[in-house]
């Protein structure tokens, strides 16, 4: 299977990648030769083969439904590029 | 009196406490290192101020006999490890600024055991890739000199534009270079298809991926999260033993990890080899394989023989489609993980007209080209249409993959030698530059290891016809860490001690 110019820049935004025509091109030239590289699993018979879920087999922990970890809201934003009032701000997304 | 940083980590532990050293002493000599080293572009951030007051805490703790199994031994750490208040941005851009207010699991057991922190270590963006070239920071140097050249050339080149200087190796290329540089007497790295055997191998360093669940991946930026896996890169065997051992181990913050007693592995290092099997698997035998990397082969192989292991040959016949099926599964995982950076709650933001916009600049401008690359691969082979013919299928083959060795295992092989890589180091900017793939074939002999979660150890087993160090890789049965000490032991004595690099590079 290979890619054509559309769906490089539909993958792109589904990724929330900006790319700009220039680089279409060049991505769907090295997309494709990573497809090409996959494209002899293809070949491989995997008839009644359990996909790997869990590469140890491991039962997996519960935990208590508590409380572990109270950063605090001041400790929770520190990272924010912007933030006011210990809310998180983004651009404006409802009219 | 010897140079400290010339002593190994177990030598340093054994003069801290016989206290003919301190652990100021060490750590001084450590940091005057680190700064006359800073060229080669091992490290992104230096923490002296903090390393010197461990080391202080540490002489106290080993003048009152209160001493951990790791106490005053200066380390270098991975910046994907996340450390309190300190730099950890996997070497992104979209990590920009970036000081967790928490400690990774690792890392505070190496604090609780004793470590001193030196600071932390280039690696390709987000451990994505072999070469360390894909660092916001920059390339890594290997302190290894390049065939025929000598040390002025190098020099200028250091000061240069780098190119012909060899790389490290990668993902993990600032640990292996300041191992092998002694600019830290030890170093913590990952590995997801082999970002610490690879390195290790180029640099004459040892370095082991354990078992997938043995260290807790809470605190380290997640890439392919059911193939990442913590690990020392050191300049023994033992010294990897001694770190492995404070490193690994439960964490209920990670239901991953795995809730099993950690072994003294230390201790296992000189037990016999009589009456161990070690499993050959023709299928690494690849085409258009070089004659060094054969004769490496063949020494190992002969080495274990003569140390009283019965070798026998194997076959892992689906060793060939585990590279371009990891292709599918890391890219997916990673699509999946590196979609938390938004920015919104940490890192880079670019400004944008509307969310969507910002996202879309934001992501454009702090990823890298190879991540990028990565991202869109995964979100291709998980979007609808193609899940099952790409995703699932690669995760069947996973499935077969692991087969493979739990079969060998069956048949009563103890540990698998191959080589670790089909090359020894290659030049800066030299790889991957036209087609990605030249760059993942590095990984061909290690990534087979991630997608079947088991242990792997890289070890010094020789030099290359040009003088640059190769690579022996053992493979073990899960959770057998102790085999692969003792069995790669073996083959560091039988292969004789690697001298390593003259400091060409100090200012």
């Amino acid at each position: 299977m290979s890619v054509d110019q559309a769906t490089v820049r539909r993958i792109a935004h589904l990724a929330r990648i900006a790319v700009t025509e220039e680089e279409v091109p060049h991505l769907q030239g090295e997309l494709n030769a990573m497809l090409a590289f996959v494209e002899e699993l293809s070949a491989v018979n995997v008839d009644g083969v359990e996909p790997m879920t869990s590469v140890i087999p491991m039962k997996m922990k519960m935990r208590t439904d508590v409380v572990t970890d109270q950063a605090g809201a001041d400790i929770i934003v520190a990272n924010a590029p912007v933030s006011e009032d210990h809310f998180f701000v983004v651009p404006k997304v409802v009219e | 009196m010897t140079e400290p940083t010339s002593l190994t980590l177990a030598q340093a532990r054994d003069a801290l406490r016989n206290k003919t050293l301190s652990a100021t002493e060490l750590t001084k000599a450590y940091v005057s290192a680190m700064e006359k080293g800073r060229a080669l572009n091992a490290y992104v951030t230096e923490t002296p101020e903090k390393a010197l007051a461990m080391a202080k805490e540490s002489d106290a703790r080993l003048a009152n006999g209160t001493a951990g199994p790791l106490e005053g031994l200066p380390l270098g750490i991975k910046d994907l490890y996340a450390t309190k208040g300190i730099h950890t941005q996997a070497c992104s851009h979209i990590l920009d600024g970036f000081k967790p207010n928490y400690e990774s699991t690792v890392t505070s057991q190496l604090w609780r055991d004793g470590a001193v922190m030196l600071g932390k270590l280039n690696m390709d963006e987000f451990a994505m890739g072999s070469s360390n070239e894909s660092s916001f920071y920059g390339p890594v140097v290997s302190p290894w000199l390049p065939p025929k050249r000598d040390a002025e050339w190098a020099r200028t080149a250091l000061a240069g534009d780098k190119k012909g200087l060899l790389v490290p190796g990668g993902s993990s290329g600032g640990s292996a270079s300041a191992v092998s540089a002694r600019m830290c007497i030890g170093a913590t790295a990952s590995d997801t298809g082999g970002s610490i055997r690879q390195p290790a191998a180029f640099t004459g360093t040892v370095g082991i991926k354990p078992t997938y669940g043995r260290c807790s991946r809470w605190g380290m930026v997640a890439f392919a999260s059911s193939l990442d896996q913590a690990g020392p890169i050191a300049r023994t065997v033992r010294d990897c033993a001694i770190m492995l051992r404070s490193m690994a181990g439960h964490d209920p913050k990670d239901t991953t990890s795995v809730d099993a007693p950690v072994p003294d592995y230390e201790a296992a290092l000189g037990r016999s080899l009589k009456g161990k099997t070690i499993g050959i698997p023709r299928e690494y035998r690849i085409e258009g394989m070089s004659p060094e990397i054969e004769k490496l082969w063949d020494n190992g192989v002969e080495w274990l023989r003569d140390a009283g292991a019965k070798i026998v040959d194997i076959s892992l016949p689906h060793t060939k489609t585990a590279l371009p099926a990891y292709y599918i599964v890391a890219p997916a995982e990673a699509s999946s993980n590196l979609a938390r950076y938004d920015g919104v709650r940490y890192g880079l933001r670019m400004p944008g007209k509307d969310i969507a916009e910002m996202y879309e600049k934001t992501r454009r401008a702090g990823f890298g080209a190879e991540v990028r690359r990565r991202i869109m691969i995964g979100t291709y082979v998980l979007s609808a249409g193609y899940y099952d013919a790409y995703y699932v299928r690669a995760q069947k083959i996973r499935t077969l993959i692991k087969r493979d060795f739990e079969q060998a295992y069956a048949s009563g092989v103890d540990a698998i030698l191959t080589p670790a890589t089909p090359s020894a180091a290659f030049g800066i900017g030299e790889k991957g530059s036209a087609d990605p793939v030249e760059m993942y074939l590095n990984d061909v002999f290690t990534v087979t290891v991630n997608m079947a979660g088991l242990p792997g150890i890289a070890v010094p087993g020789g030099r290359s016809a040009e003088g640059l160090p190769l690579g022996l890789q053992l493979i073990g049965r899960p959770f057998d860490e102790e085999t692969l000490f003792s069995v790669a032991h073996a083959i560091e004595q039988a292969a004789g001690q690697v001298d390593l690099p003259q400091a060409w590079w100090n200012v």
